[in-house]
């Protein structure tokens, strides 16, 4: 009986097809490290602010009147609200703490080379839909901090020659920031970009299945059939979906199904992960002033600036080479580009070996000073704007920028080590 | 049903002229959606212009009007600090005010419509901060200069007239409104009829 219902389904809409297609014959490489546990522990953390967001809506209450008083609310006297409230704002700092350490591997390993370029594209669109819902989400509490942020971060428009001050009022729909401002962004916040995001993680898996995973030897899995591919006892173990071998025209080595094999690991990842995360919420749910910064606590006073502000963390490197040219034109274009020139990695490196595990040892260290430089901008972001900060935010913005320069100078004809024949 | 061979021309055209008035609906259709974000009628009612009563403003004091949500600042100068805004003008980004950030009216020195009473919007040209007025504290930002205005956020630094000292992050002088004296004890800011 029960057979019979699967089957009719089945005609009608192939769910356990794809379905193996998908998790239970998806061929993974075997080697997979730790690194490869974030992809997983962002779609838990999008699981997590998507439902924990939707609570919030519950009771929060989106106007310039109520929207703090609605937060102190939640935080006092909704049973739980507590914790969701802090289950969302640390979530919000773990999903880019999760994302940066993800990218950070798409680049150690390669994985944004060819044929896994529009993957890249697709997770760098995820990155920019997830910094404006950051952005959108930290101005809905209505403190100083909401509002003096969203001040700085919409002024930024407002240097594009000749429309620049007509966009930031359409942006605000006021002379100023205002209730408005507060509205729109949270239809945005809670409505518009999260069906966007999700339409994104949707196309960003369906393109890595396509193309399939890399892995931290940047070696194919995937053979051309041709008699050449000797296949070991454990090669031969597993069935893989038809749609991977292309009806035996390729053959798969040292690969894994990804369910149940990397399913269970990710679970000692999402153990990890959660183990931190609770300790965050329940320990230190402001982040020691970075998660949630103090002067949020206040309620939003346009008459009133907090004496210094500075953004979120995770967008503090940024915010560093924004602030590192004097002039606001060419400060707001070398922040878009410091975006855009990692969203062009494909491109830039010329390389044809993936992994840093086999490229030349001037690639590590380039890998290394570009991390060092990264780091460092997030701190020099949160400074006050001093003479000597303002130097070194000169210095290691001009060292993020060289790390793409140098990529692609000496990747045209680098001196590669040999690759192995099999996974390592 | 006509056996007549196809008319790839007829078929084309009629392919591009749909398709062309379908654009054309769909641009017309999105006018509402953007046009919305636009400030709404109660905006613009509240970006209307305020008046403000100078008549117990002391020497040196400065007040802060809310004007479409933003401070503007009407201070009464001493003698001492007109006087001093001759002394910043070497170390000035723009000492003449030639960007316009100012009604015409207000482009000399001083920066205003009477000397003694300098009104300006109250947020610097950077990013947006409110600056902190310093009336007798700023020689610790510039040297000899006893008053002008100082922002905490990235540390850009004005003389009384508002204009932007060099080596700020601030690329302009503070704006001025446009305002105008109703008479001698109240002063309209937004609105200068026109006046040049």
């Amino acid at each position: 009986m029960f057979k019979n219902i699967m089957s009719w389904i089945e005609y009608r809409l192939p769910f356990m097809d794809k379905m193996n297609l998908h998790v239970m014959q998806y061929p993974a490489p075997k080697n997979f490290n730790f690194w490869y546990f974030f992809g997983s522990l962002a779609m838990l953390v999008l699981v997590n602010q998507i439902v924990t967001g939707i609570w919030l809506t519950m009771n929060y209450e989106p106007s310039a009147e109520g929207a703090f008083a609605s937060i102190e609310y939640i935080m006092r006297d909704v049973e739980y609200g507590w914790l969701l409230r802090y289950m969302h704002s640390t979530g919000a700092s773990a999903f880019f703490v999760v994302v940066y350490l993800h990218m950070l591997r798409g680049m150690m390993y390669g994985s944004y080379q060819k044929p896994r370029e529009l993957l890249w594209i697709f997770g760098m669109l995820i990155f920019l839909v997830l910094m404006a819902e950051a952005f959108m989400g930290y101005m809905l509490p209505w403190g100083q901090m909401s509002f003096w942020g969203a001040q700085v971060i919409i002024s930024i428009f407002g240097v594009i020659p000749f429309i620049g001050d007509d966009l930031t009022l359409w942006i605000r729909g006021d002379y100023v920031i205002s209730g408005a401002t507060l509205n729109r962004f949270f239809a945005l916040h809670v409505i518009a970009l999260p069906l966007v995001l999700v339409i994104l993680v949707f196309l960003h898996i369906m393109a890595l299945h396509e193309v399939g995973s890399n892995n931290p030897d940047g070696i194919d899995i995937k053979r051309d059939n041709d008699g050449s591919v000797e296949l070991t006892e454990a090669d031969k173990k597993f069935t893989f979906h038809q749609y991977f071998t292309k009806g035996g025209k390729k053959v798969i080595v040292d690969a894994i199904p990804f369910h149940p094999y990397y399913t269970v690991k990710d679970l000692v990842g999402v153990a990890g992960f959660l183990l931190a995360f609770a300790f965050v919420i329940f320990f230190v749910p402001e982040g020691g002033g970075f998660f949630l910064e103090p002067p949020n606590f206040e309620v939003a006073n346009p008459m009133k600036t907090p004496e210094h502000i500075a953004p979120v963390w995770y967008f503090t490197p940024f915010y560093a080479i924004l602030r590192a040219i004097p002039d606001p034109l060419l400060g707001a274009i070398a922040m878009f580009l410091a975006i855009l020139a990692l969203a062009l990695l494909p491109w830039i490196d010329r390389g044809k070996v993936r992994s840093v595990r086999y490229r030349c040892e001037l690639h590590r260290w380039n890998l290394v000073m570009f991390c060092i430089s990264f780091v460092a901008l997030g701190i020099l972001g949160v400074l006050p704007a001093t003479p000597t900060y303002t130097v070194l935010s000169q210095i290691f913005s001009f060292t993020y920028f060289a790390f793409f320069g140098l990529l692609w100078l000496y990747s045209k004809n680098e001196k590669t080590k040999p690759l192995p024949v099999r996974l390592t | 049903m006509s056996n007549a061979p196809v008319d790839h021309g007829r078929r084309r055209f009629l392919t591009i002229a749909t398709s062309v008035v379908g654009g054309v609906g769909a641009i017309g259709a999105a006018v509402p959606f953007i046009a919305s974000w636009n400030p709404s009628e109660r905006a613009k009612q509240a970006g209307a212009a305020v008046s403000a009563d100078i008549s117990k403003l002391e020497d040196g004091q400065l007040i802060r009007v809310e004007w479409r949500g933003r401070p503007v600042w009407i201070v009464k100068r001493t003698e001492e600090m007109l006087a001093q805004l001759a002394d910043t003008e070497n170390r000035l980004r723009d000492p003449g005010s030639k960007e316009p950030q100012q009604p015409a009216y207000a482009q000399n020195r001083h920066r205003s419509i009477k000397p003694e009473i300098f009104i300006a919007v109250g947020i610097c040209t950077h990013l947006g901060c409110s600056p902190t007025y310093l009336p007798s504290d700023f020689a610790a930002q510039v040297e000899g200069i006893r008053s002008g205005f100082f922002c905490p956020c990235h540390g850009s630094r004005f003389d009384m007239a508002g204009r932007v000292f060099q080596n700020v992050p601030a690329p302009t002088n503070l704006m001025i409104p446009p305002y105008m004296f109703i008479d001698d004890n109240t002063v309209l800011i937004g609105e200068d009829e026109g006046a040049a």
